[in-house]
């Protein structure tokens, strides 16, 4: 697997960690409540298909990564600056 | 059909013609006392002890594929009861002596081989805590003996014990572990559930799963529906899957861990033999191959074949460990999808639905769990209550932190185990 990271280029997945699905980019509200939280923290959609993950750059640019990914056959649709989706201009 | 010596006999002498299929492939009945969805390992031991121990035999195992095309037949076959936390130990404890009577229980040869289990240590502080491992084990009154690096020497006498960088100090050696036929395991619970009337359904995939006022009252599968008011879920990697038929999300991620053979060598590895500076572990198979592999591959994945970094590391950490292996040539690598829970351990438990259970999380270490796994899921579904040797296993441990069983020391976090 290759990623194309918008700053450098595709590279290795080598040069990168994985940390998991991109909900972190959605934290609930810090007063949802318990529920909220605990299905945030450990409950995952997991699909077969379609995935949307954070990955970090660390042997690179150092950049967090939103990677659209395609679970089962690994194929990457999109890669976008972690900043750029939090802002909404990705 | 029961194997015996003097049948293996007539039948070599008279050309094996008298072999007959070892279970029925029946139709779908409308309804079922109860079904397990999933014919891997876990769901047929859950069915066979379902019929075996509480005399449920209106009972049907729906796998989508066919028997034993799941993780039961791509594991390295690794058997051990070497669990350190309460809640993990007696039930691996209770699994292993489970595998210890399972050929004549099942009256089938899964070739379940107790040829000992090393663990390398390379540091003191390794020590320490193989050291308290051992310790434990002894405890729940299973086997562990602490070798030095002499001890280590004159059993495995070709690892390299001069390098520098990975220096052996020694092992923890548990003589009961070792290995068993993966493909075996299930055909003989296969065998036996059949026997004793469960119904194997195969190329049935469950498509939906029917709940009335609370209370699951079948599924709905690509060879129609089925009505049943107790439904087990035991589909390891696509547990995600069947319980978002239910409204469920679980805390689990599939993840893919590869594994490798070499062509077939004469006798030369004898145990089981982890490196601890590294992904790394090796046993031989009795048809001679090398069988390998390390971790997963740290990234989400349905794909069934892994990535070239970790085969690379894997190859890599076992040249440092035992280079005599670089001389085989090998023959084929090959993925599981992996059910990995947040800290590790895996989930035996009810559901906030009537009637649904759920047996998941076993992560890449369910294999030796088989016996043990189906013998507390068949006691959970047929009389409600946990078994005492599952009592861990439940699912709000997450929610509420209690109970959490985080063996490796890592956090209960999703990518850390
Ligand atoms: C490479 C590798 C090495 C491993 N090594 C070891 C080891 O050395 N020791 C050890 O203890 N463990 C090991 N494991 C882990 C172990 O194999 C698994 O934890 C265990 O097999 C999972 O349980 P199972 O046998 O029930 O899973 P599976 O055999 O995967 O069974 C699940 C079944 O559910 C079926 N299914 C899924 N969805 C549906 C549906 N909708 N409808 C009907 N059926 C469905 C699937 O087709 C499958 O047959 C290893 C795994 C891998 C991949
Ligand atoms: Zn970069």
């Amino acid at each position: 697997m290759r990623i194309d990271c918008p700053c450098c280029g595709a590279r290795d997945i080598r040069e990168f960690t994985y940390k998991g699905d991109a909900l972190a980019l959605d934290r609930p509200d810090p007063d949802a409540g318990d529920a909220a939280w605990s299905d945030y923290v450990h409950n995952r959609d997991n699909p077969a298909g379609i995935t949307r993950e954070l990955w970090y750059h660390d042997m690179g640019c150092t950049a967090w990564l939103v990677v659209t990914r395609d679970t089962r056959s690994h194929e990457i649709a999109a890669v976008d600056l972690a900043s750029a989706v939090k802002e909404g201009v990705a | 059909m029961r194997f015996s010596a003097l049948k293996i006999l007539t039948e070599g002498l008279t050309g094996n013609k008298g072999w007959k299929p070892h279970w029925r492939d029946p139709e779908p009945k409308a309804e079922y006392d109860a079904i397990v969805i999933g014919g891997g390992g876990h769901g047929l031991s859950t069915a066979y002890y379902l019929a075996k121990n509480h005399g449920l035999r209106n009972v049907a195992v729906l796998e989508k594929g066919y028997i034993g095309g799941g993780n039961v037949g791509r594991n390295t076959t690794i058997v051990r009861a070497n669990y350190f936390l309460p809640g993990n130990s007696e039930f691996y404890s209770h699994s292993l002596k489970l595998w210890e009577g399972l050929e004549e229980d099942l009256n089938y040869n899964v070739m379940h081989s107790q040829r000992g289990l090393i663990n390398l240590f390379h540091s003191d502080g390794q020590r320490d805590a193989f050291a308290r491992r051992g310790n434990a084990m002894i405890n729940q009154g299973d086997d562990a003996i602490l070798l030095d690096r002499d001890g280590v020497r004159e059993i495995l006498p070709y690892l390299d014990f001069d390098n520098a960088r990975f220096p052996i100090y020694g092992g923890l050696y548990h003589p009961r572990g070792g290995t068993a036929r993966h493909d075996a395991v299930a055909w003989g619970y296969a065998r036996g559930a059949d026997q004793r009337g469960v119904d194997l359904i195969q190329n049935c995939e469950v498509t939906g799963i029917d709940i009335e006022n609370g209370q699951v009252t079948g599924v709905q599968t690509t060879r129609g529906a089925i009505r049943a008011k107790k439904v087990g879920l035991v589909v390891a990697g696509r547990s995600s899957q069947v319980a978002a038929m239910a409204g469920m999300r679980l805390p689990i991620e599939s993840h893919v861990l590869q594994a490798f053979v070499t062509e077939g060598l004469k006798p030369v590895i004898d145990h089981v033999v982890s490196f601890g500076m590294g992904h790394f572990y090796i046993s031989q198979s009795d048809k001679g191959g090398l069988v390998f592999g390390g971790d997963i591959d740290f990234y989400a994945s349905y794909a069934q074949r892994g990535n070239l970094p970790m085969a690379e590391h894997v190859m890599e950490a076992g040249m440092a460990l035992m280079p005599m292996i670089g001389k085989a040539r090998v023959l084929r690598s090959w993925g599981g999808i992996m059910d990995m829970s947040p800290d590790g351990s895996p989930v035996i438990d009810a559901t906030h639905i009537d009637g649904l259970f759920l047996n998941c999380g076993w992560c890449y270490g369910g294999f030796k769990a088989v016996p043990a796994s189906g013998w507390c899921m068949a006691h959970l579904m047929a009389t409600g209550t946990p078994h005492e040797h599952a009592a861990g296993f439940r699912l709000d441990r997450f929610e509420t932190g209690r109970g959490l069983m985080d063996e490796e020391g890592t956090g209960a976090q999703h990518n850390l185990h």
